[in-house]
């Protein structure tokens, strides 16, 4: 499985943390199932290394003429915001409520370092 | 130990830009609007939105950046920063990576007489976040969302600065530019000017940059300042007990005064950097660049040149009033009206920025037209009152809102200047305080500064003093004269 | 499989009913509850409906003769106060704000929301197998699938619970299902359709298309849909209206390139054989027509299986229980509300999508996966471009297989996903393609895929029109179920 430019192997570890960077809190089912089918079909799409792309441009954007596009700095209120708010799963005076965010995610790497043990 | 070490600062900067309507949206940018009342599907990340680039936004960068001598590149475009906090509704924010649009300026400042120049690496656009607030009450963390998807540059220093001081001046230069190049009210306490800082030591001489510490949360120039000199001093004790310093992220704490561990850097998000499929790349025409040089404002350090080549002031004195537009605008038009360039520079340097800071305002929020301060002076000019009662006619002109004109007629305090009702008072002075006179006379001129005094408490401090005071000693000398 | 009846008006396309409205034979409330009556007949067994809208609405009840229509709508397209789910867990209560440019295009040409149909999850499917609102069944054969992601709108077309649909198109999610399904289905030229309103999956690759029963119906949807908008940065400007796609006495002049790579061992033999007899058809109407080559084309799959979950990990990020949305009861953290309400929102594929564009976006990954796919991306287009040199247009099969069972290959992703492979590169080029009826194997619909130059709509509407007088396969139309035949 080593060797090569790419290992295209996910290992288990390598599914935890791919999940917690998505926020995903996947089953041990799902951490087994998903480490199988994404090596898979990363092994299949690694044939992109047979090319040689020397010199090629990516395309990030097919209409390649089209840039510069703008809108001018002008004001527009949205009449109907106050719904908006109000349907919101969870909200206080106006506000968006979600559980206590500690200074600087200290809670979210505290809880993945809890996790990992 | 001290001098063997070198003290390495680079900072980074967020900059509100003044645009009407926020950067991907139409939504207003006001400051200080109820929770959640400018906003839309847009910048609250409903399904199926997308960006649209205020144009004045990206002039305003591209402003910022030939302020501070920067190149502004030919092709730049957005990409996505990506991970998850309640402020960032999409859960990526649109930022600069690899294509920022402008690199490798300098900003020039002056600290303790020196000057200095300090690298700029780049200065890129992104959008602001939200705001949260913790509920104490319930313990939950609330969300305000109208301050985001305002604009914003970044400003990234190269590692030039060499000590605290140096990075507060660099930071107070950096606001005047701003300011003055009209890209941001550059206001710390709205949050329209954001400074974190990265600081370590290393050996003089040394040039890899030693293990650096990030710090955040800093509310003032002060706090930077504060911060940063307990960082050394932390830093350099853990180098002389021989401890390893590690990567870390640490907060100023104001009430403590001390800086605090946040995290480690190690666990900083991937952020999978990408380029913004919904925005269309920029290529900006040097044209249009060029034209943009050419409307840029005047800068503080070209208006300090100016103000001492036209009005005479002195280096230091340019130097104090330039580095706020604000109080520079003040003084010029005041110096239309009254022209006496260094009596204003006087006054402005002394009651009127001494009356902000006594009050911790900053000098936009001066509510005083300089043509109030230009009728006071010829006031004083024309002796319709004393320079003292001038300084208390400012405050409370300052204060309350009213003509300084209006104040004196109000309150009677138009100096008595007829020399002849004063030279009555001076005679009923002279005889009132037999003792002080003959003290004058044998010599002892202190004397003179008590019957001042006196007449200044019969008229009720309104005696010109000047005219007072040659009456008294025109007096006082005929009498002297006759004695043998 | 029966002929279509005249007289029924779900049978009829919608340029028909427009004559019956003109004429007066027929009103447009008529019309509309004929619709919900065929939806009630039906839809249990098709289940093409996520939400629909029986009520006919009463502002469009005088419109001084100016005929109105109904249009289904796949649920990625936000219609305000009428619930969008995208076929999620996770939206499965969501209200829209706000009308799709392209919605508020249609309304201003007198449509009306029928209902809105059922798509696999967030757009990520060729079957939609994949809806946390259960399957939709194929109308040709309950047992088959219609194909994805917008399976519900193509069912819904060919079975005569809507006169025409709107999908979208990311790597062959109108096309696909409406060649499972024997209806017309197109993707515009990446940027003619505006995407303000379009749930993103993959952004520089989504549109939305129309489906039809007919061509003719397809240009008027197109015409209707086309056009810039400033909402959408990536929005084509300067776009000329589509001209009508008049009918031709021949196609002669036109050349027909017929990509050998589109021929290939993965594609059942019924499909090519049907294929190649409807090349022949356009041959004998004039077109010249022979093969050609482009060589990346097996590269296609694998790029945008590294893109396309890309740019969705990061689209799909928004969806965290803040603002909107299912948000978990068992939340004791900001970490558990993040991770607990995206695990029991988002299904299995969305997820398998998630993981695996995150992972190809993550430190040390994003050269050899996201970049070196762009640059493959350069590739095929370049394959493309040099085809337009010679060739008006190519001609494929749009499915390498007809309509294949439920639960075929829900077990293996990778079978799943070459359902998509002769319609991938497509997307990837930004190119407009359509597909039309051209025959039928088992039972089951085959569809021609015609692929054009940027923004030359207008040449394959003219081919698949002229195709379409010359034939009939398009006036067939399925007995769902238990239907009586006739």
């Amino acid at each position: 499985m080593n060797g090569g430019i790419l290992d295209m192997a996910v290992s288990p570890e390598e599914v935890r943390h791919v999940a917690w960077l998505a926020r995903l809190r996947l089953t041990a089912h799902e951490e087994r199932l998903f480490s199988e089918q994404l090596s898979n079909i990363l092994a299949h799409v690694a044939k992109l290394q047979e090319l040689d792309v020397e010199g090629i441009e990516p395309t990030f954007h097919v209409l390649k003429t089209l840039s510069n596009v703008y809108r001018p700095d002008e004001v527009r209120s949205w009449p109907e915001l106050r719904e908006v708010v109000q349907a919101a799963p969870q909200q206080r005076d106006g506000l968006f409520a979600v559980p206590r965010v500690l200074p600087e995610g200290e809670d979210e790497v505290s809880a993945k370092n809890e996790k990992d043990g | 130990m001290a001098d063997a070490v070198e003290v390495v600062i680079g900072l980074e900067v967020h900059v509100e830009l003044k645009t009407e309507s926020k950067i991907f949206c139409a939504c207003s940018t006001r400051f200080g609007s109820p929770p959640n009342t400018q906003v839309c599907p847009i910048c609250l990340g409903h399904p199926g939105t997308l960006p649209v680039l205020n144009l004045k936004a990206l002039e305003l960068a591209v402003r910022a950046a030939l302020a501070l001598n920067c190149k502004v590149a030919r092709y730049t475009k957005f990409d996505r920063k990506n991970y998850f906090y309640p402020d960032l509704p999409k859960g990526y924010q649109i930022s600069q990576y690899d294509a920022p649009l402008a690199e490798h300026g300098w900003l020039e400042f002056r600290v303790d007489g020196r000057m200095r120049t300090a690298r700029i690496r780049r200065v890129h656009l992104e959008e602001d976040a939200g705001k949260l607030m913790h509920d104490e009450v319930t313990g939950e963390t609330l969300v305000d969302f109208n301050r985001c998807g305002v604009p914003l540059i970044e400003v990234v220093t190269e590692p030039d600065l060499r000590s605290p001081r140096e990075a507060r001046a660099f930071m107070e230069e950096l606001r005047a530019v701003l300011q003055y190049a009209e890209v941001s009210d550059c206001r710390m306490q709205e949050g329209s000017l954001r400074c974190d800082a990265n600081i370590s030591l290393r050996p003089r001489g040394a040039t890899d940059l030693g293990t650096k510490a990030e710090i955040k949360n800093l509310n003032s120039f002060r706090a930077l300042e504060k911060a940063l000199e307990y960082e050394v001093a932390r830093q350099t004790r853990a180098l002389e007990r021989g401890e390893r310093l590690v990567l870390e992220t640490r907060g100023w704490d104001e009430g403590r005064q001390v800086t605090v561990p946040l995290r480690t850097k190690e666990e900083a998000h991937d952020y999978r950097y990408f380029p913004e499929p919904d925005l269309v790349p920029m290529t900006l025409d040097p044209e249009w660049v060029e034209q943009i040089r050419r409307s840029l404002p005047e800068l503080p350090s070209q208006r300090m040149a100016r103000f001492q080549a036209e009005y005479g002031l002195p280096a230091y004195d340019a130097g104090v009033i330039v580095a706020s537009r604000r109080l520079a605008d003040f003084f010029e038009e005041c110096v239309r009206h009254y022209p006496h360039p260094k009596t204003v520079s006087n006054w402005v340097m002394g009651q009127v920025l001494g009356y902000l800071n006594s009050r911790g305002l900053e000098p936009e929020e001066l509510n005083f037209e300089p043509e109030r301060l230009a009728e006071l002076l010829r006031m004083v000019d024309e002796g319709v009152i004393s320079v003292s009662v001038a300084r208390e006619v400012f405050e409370e002109a300052v204060s309350t809102g009213k003509s300084p004109r209006a104040l004196v007629e109000e309150k009677g305090l138009e100096q008595l200047s007829d020399t002849g009702a004063l030279a009555a008072v001076v005679r009923q002075v002279i005889e009132e305080h037999p003792s002080p006179v003959r003290d004058y006379r044998r010599g002892k001129v202190k004397a003179l500064g008590f019957l001042m005094g006196q007449v200044m408490k019969k008229t009720a401090g309104k005696a010109n003093p000047q005219l007072a005071r040659r009456l008294l000693e025109e007096a006082l000398a005929t009498e002297r004269e006759e004695t043998p | 499989m029966r002929k279509m009846d005249e007289g029924c008006l779900t049978d009829l396309s919608v340029h028909q009913l427009r004559v019956l409205l003109e004429r007066g034979e027929v009103a447009p409330r008529d019309v509309h509850e004929a619709y919900v009556r065929r939806i009630e007949e039906v839809d249990d067994q098709l289940n093409a409906y996520i939400t629909v809208c029986p009520d006919f609405p009463p502002e469009l009840e005088n419109r001084h003769g100016r005929p109105v229509f109904p249009v289904a709508v796949k649920d990625n397209i936000m219609t305000r106060g009428i619930r969008t789910t995208c076929g999620s867990r996770i939206l499965a209560r969501f209200i829209p704000p706000y009308d799709a440019t392209a919605i508020l295009r249609l309304k201003e040409r007198g449509l009306y929301v029928l209902g809105k149909t059922n798509m696999d999850e967030f757009a990520m499917g060729s079957s939609c197998e994949n809806s946390a609102f259960g399957p939709t069944r194929n109308p040709w054969n309950l047992d088959a699938v219609p194909g994805g992601s917008s399976g519900g709108s193509a069912a819904a077309v060919a079975a005569g619970e809507a006169p025409w649909a709107l999908g979208s198109d990311t790597g062959g999610s109108v096309r696909q299902p409406a060649a499972l399904c024997g209806v017309v289905g197109m993707k515009p030229t990446y940027g003619r359709v505006s995407r303000f309103g379009l749930v993103a999956f993959a952004s520089s690759l989504d549109q939305i298309g129309p489906i039809t029963r007919d061509v003719w119906d397809c240009w008027v949807l197109m015409r209707a849909l086309c056009g810039h908008d400033p909402l959408d940065s990536t929005s084509a400007p300067g776009q000329a209206p589509i001209p009508p796609p008049q009918s031709v006495e021949s196609l002669g002049g036109v050349r027909i390139g017929v990509p050998r790579e589109y021929l290939g061992p993965g594609v059942e033999d019924a499909v090519r054989d049907a294929v190649l007899k409807a090349v022949g058809v356009l041959e004998e109407l004039g077109a010249r027509a022979e093969e050609c080559s482009l060589p990346h084309t097996e590269y296609g799959l694998s790029a945008y299986y590294i893109i396309a979950p890309a740019e969705a990990s990061s689209n799909l990020a928004r969806y965290d229980g803040v603002r909107y949305g299912h948000r978990t009861c068992q939340a004791s953290s900001l970490l558990d509300m993040y991770e607990l309400t995206r695990q029991e929102g988002f299904g299995a594929e969305v997820k398998r999508r998630i993981m695996l564009g995150t992972y190809v976006l993550s430190a040390g990954y994003y050269d050899a996966y996201y970049l070196r796919a762009q640059k493959v991306r350069t590739l095929i287009c370049r394959d493309f471009e040099r085809a337009w040199a010679r060739y008006d247009l190519l001609a494929a099969p749009t499915s390498p297989t007809v309509a294949f069972p439920l639960g075929e290959r829900t077990a293996d992703p990778l079978a799943m996903y070459m359902a998509d492979v002769l319609t991938i590169p497509v997307n990837l080029a930004g190119l407009p393609a359509l597909s039309l009826p051209c025959g039928f194997a088992r039972g089951l619909p085959v569809g021609l895929q015609l692929i054009g130059r940027p923004f030359d709509e207008l040449t394959l509407l003219r081919v698949a029109q002229a195709f379409q007088q010359a034939t009939d396969y398009h006036l067939y139309r399925p007995v769902v179920g238990g239907e009586v035949d006739g």
